[in-house]
């Protein structure tokens, strides 16, 4: 193994972390957005929501996150979208990852016990009220979790803006692959910092679990 | 420059010659994971610390890291100690061992929750340990966990996708080359998505079915 090439090269890697970190926190943002919008409109009372809902997770479940980001990309400007490879990057994937938090987050609406919504409306409140003041309350302790998941999901799936050129943790190991030809030091130097974003924001999801269930 | 989805037919066959390999490399991935699964879940579950704790740290490393570097590692990684696999063995390999982690760890749950009657039973009647793991325990569970693993398999599929980066020319590289022939990125990665979204809707039927049999089958 290399060390002198890797003490060399790892202030790069740090570098690129930080694009990997500032990926992730942003396209979390846009997907926590999506999703609550997808879950609102798959639990809509309108048929028509519903019918867009269901269409968003399908499609964006349905094909991989890579086309989706190509299709953003490289076929944005042909319909007048033009985005860097930054926020083309965030955008799609944070579209992409909304898909699957809709569906988390419907699944933590749905699993609050109907009495509640029955009791709430029983004691006179609006279907609004009841939404915002009992059940959403209780769903949002019940998704924290599931929540986690995707977002671990997410933070790896950030590697995919490396095929779009954007410098961050995978696009710097390919880049040194190549010119040094030693991948295994590289994977070593990119793996740990991936693992050590991942264990961070394992950390911080399990923190706001324990808060949110002893309130 | 609007849309123009003329240009499409004349390489409808190399888009379509990719969806097949995009379903070859699929199921041989998924092949590789589902036996990979069982194999890692067994050996993480019964064989000794030297062997178990190496594969844990395997695990770990493999849940923790992203795929697409992965695939950079297998396939440029191998070719520095001097295995030169082709690029579409590679991906099945790179593909297979990330899917096969997850499974394992789906599996090793399933395992643990198999009846302890069950293990006790089959030695009673003279069967061996390895003999009552791989007739009797390993099977109950993994029929126990077809419908997960059927989730993971459907990631495999969108995940095919990152090998046309190492250069296996399936589905996502077929919509590359025609579009570096015609510069028509939108109508390509278009209908490179309606033919994944198809090969998934598939695939979705295919495993339904499977479940329902197993279903069946209790």
């Amino acid at each position: 193994m290399d060390t002198d090439l890797m003490l060399k090269v790892y202030p790069f890697f740090l570098k690129a972390a930080w694009v990997t970190i500032e990926l992730s926190l942003l396209t979390t943002i846009l997907g926590l957005a999506c999703g609550a919008l997808g879950a609102a409109a798959r639990l809509s009372r309108l048929a028509f929501f519903r019918f867009l809902g269901t269409a968003y997770v399908s499609l964006f479940r349905g094909t991989p996150a890579l086309i989706q980001l190509f299709l953003l990309y490289f076929g944005g400007p042909q319909i007048g979208i033009q985005l860097d490879a930054f926020q083309a990057g965030v955008i799609g994937l944070g579209i992409n990852i909304g898909a699957y938090m809709t569906e988390t987050i419907r699944g933590a609406i749905i699993a609050v016990d109907k009495g509640q919504t029955e009791a709430a409306r029983t004691l006179g409140m609006s279907r609004f009220q009841t939404m915002a003041r009992v059940i959403l309350p209780q769903a949002a302790r019940l998704m924290i979790r599931p929540l986690g998941v995707n977002i671990n999901a997410l933070i790896k799936g950030t590697a995919l803006v490396a095929a779009i050129s954007v410098v961050e943790l995978t696009y710097t190991a390919q880049r040194y692959i190549g010119s040094t030809y030693k991948p295994f030091e590289m994977f070593m130097l990119s793996g740990a910092l991936y693992m050590v974003i991942i264990y961070v924001a394992g950390r911080a999801i399990a923190w706001a679990d324990r808060k949110a269930r002893i309130a | 420059m609007g849309l123009d989805f003329s240009v499409v037919p004349k390489f409808m066959d190399v888009i379509l010659l990719g969806g097949l390999w995009t379903v070859a490399i699929t199921v041989c991935a998924a092949l590789l994971s589902f036996f990979g699964g069982i194999f890692f879940a067994v050996v993480a579950l019964y064989a000794p610390a030297v062997i178990r704790l190496p594969m844990r740290a395997f695990e770990w490393v493999f849940m923790g890291t992203p795929l697409l570097l992965q695939l950079f590692l297998i396939y440029f990684g191998l070719v520095q100690v001097g295995i030169d696999l082709p690029a579409f063995v590679a991906g099945v390999i790179g593909l297979g061992l990330h899917f096969a982690v997850y499974n394992s760890e789906l599996i090793q749950t399933a395992i643990v929750a198999v009846d302890k009657g069950q293990m006790e039973a089959a030695r009673t009647l003279g069967l061996s340990r390895g003999q009552a793991l791989r007739k009797v325990v390993v099977p109950q569970a993994v029929r126990d966990v077809i419908p997960p693993i059927g989730n993971n398999m459907i990631a495999l599929l969108k995940d095919s996708a990152l090998v046309s980066v190492i250069g296996v020319s399936e589905l996502t590289l077929s919509a590359q080359l025609a579009i570096g022939r015609t510069y028509r990125p939108f109508e390509f990665y278009l209908v490179a998505a309606v033919v994944y979204y198809i090969i998934n809707l598939g695939m979705e039927y295919v495993l339904r079915k499977i479940e329902r049999r197993i279903a069946l089958a209790r």
